[in-house]
């Protein structure tokens, strides 16, 4: 029998569909990936609701930032560079008892502050509040510099606990976790992690 | 006649039957790698930069709110303004579009609902706040500021 041969197709043209087709995702499809701050509001307080405890003025870290985007850190002006260490000297100083943590009925001291247990700054990372007043045409920039700065201060501050008690960063163990997110050991240990260092940041409005 | 033919004239074709390959190979790597727009972004978009981040990952239960001065500023006028889905919207329509998308979400993954705030650079505190202020009232309090994935310095 002779051998034929089998004419061979023209493909030519099935690189021109696929380069349309490639050009049709470029377009109409993004590659970011949402990222950004995440906070919790406060809830929302009925009328009738009792007024709420009233928190020392010590434990109480003010910044302020008016609407030239110039900061006032608890009554004098600072620039955004030195939130950071504030906030971290504030929130560490431990010079006191704080509120009871879960199981517990008394607050205990905080054991594991370096700060320099100053009388007049607060007493326990979970009674520090971070209280941050923004004026009506702060720019949003501004806003989330300063955000980004308390942010770092507790991650310094936990990543530095992490590293004392399991040998590990703070960032490198929630990195994990979000690769292998079953793992409920880890999970337990930054929960405690969080609990020793909670972030509490309110943010308000001035007008 | 000489034994040796003279050459054919000319280039010879190039064969470019893996051409399409390569091609394919590139567009499934974008239709794995990246997601569908879904809304055209009708503000001004100059997100700010920040390291403390968090990646979101569940879109199904993000809702996106943007803020910014509109591109369109001869139709929309100056300012902030807040755009909802595909429309320059008010303050007080924010309530309905939170609600029309926590609708679709079954009743127990609906606390972890985030609202992301895409806000321009520019844009103002105030109108955030505003934003923020009916959050609390209808009790969607997960909020995440938008911002780019900054490097350590």
């Amino acid at each position: 029998m002779a051998r034929r041969d089998t004419p061979e197709i023209n493909a030519g043209s099935m690189a021109d569909i696929a380069f349309l087709l490639l050009i049709f995702f470029l377009v109409t499809t993004t590659m970011d990936v949402d990222a950004g701050i995440s906070r919790r509001l406060p809830e929302k307080q009925p009328i009738d609701a009792p007024p709420p405890p009233v928190i020392k003025m010590k434990n109480v870290f003010e910044v302020i930032i008016n609407r030239n985007d110039e900061l006032l850190i608890e009554g004098e002006y600072h620039e955004i560079k030195d939130i950071k260490q504030m906030a971290i000297d504030f929130i560490d100083n431990g010079g006191g008892k704080g509120n009871p943590m879960p199981n517990e009925v008394d607050g205990k001291e905080c054991t594991w502050c370096k700060g320099a247990k100053d009388e007049a700054s607060s007493d326990h990372p979970n009674k520090a509040v971070i209280s941050l007043k923004s004026d009506r045409s702060t720019s949003y920039g501004t806003f989330i510099k300063v955000q980004n700065e308390l942010g770092k201060a507790y991650t310094t501050l936990r990543n530095r606990l992490a590293k004392e008690l399991y040998g590990t960063t703070y960032t490198e163990m929630v990195d994990d976790l979000s690769k292998d997110k079953g793992n409920a050991t880890l999970k337990d240990k930054i929960d405690k992690i969080k609990s020793m260092y909670p972030e509490i940041i309110s943010e308000a409005e001035t007008n | 006649m000489s034994k040796f033919s003279k050459k054919k004239k000319g280039m010879p074709a190039i064969n470019t039957a893996s051409l399409p390959d390569i091609v394919f190979m590139l567009l499934f790597f974008f239709m794995v790698a990246t997601t569908m727009r879904e809304t055209s972004v009708m503000v001004k978009q100059q997100l700010p930069t920040a390291t403390e981040v968090k990646k979101l990952e569940d879109k199904r239960l993000i809702s996106t709110i943007y803020v910014g001065e509109a591109e369109d500023q001869k139709k929309y006028g100056e300012g902030d303004k807040i755009q909802l889905n595909d429309k320059i919207a008010d303050v007080s329509q924010v309530r309905n579009f939170i609600f029309s998308q926590r609708e679709p979400i079954p009743e127990d993954e609906r606390d972890y609902m985030t609202t992301l705030i895409k806000a321009d650079i520019k844009s103002n505190v105030g109108t955030i706040n505003d934003i923020k202020k009916e959050l609390r009232e209808i009790n969607a309090l997960k909020v995440t500021y938008s911002t780019n994935i900054g490097v350590e310095k």
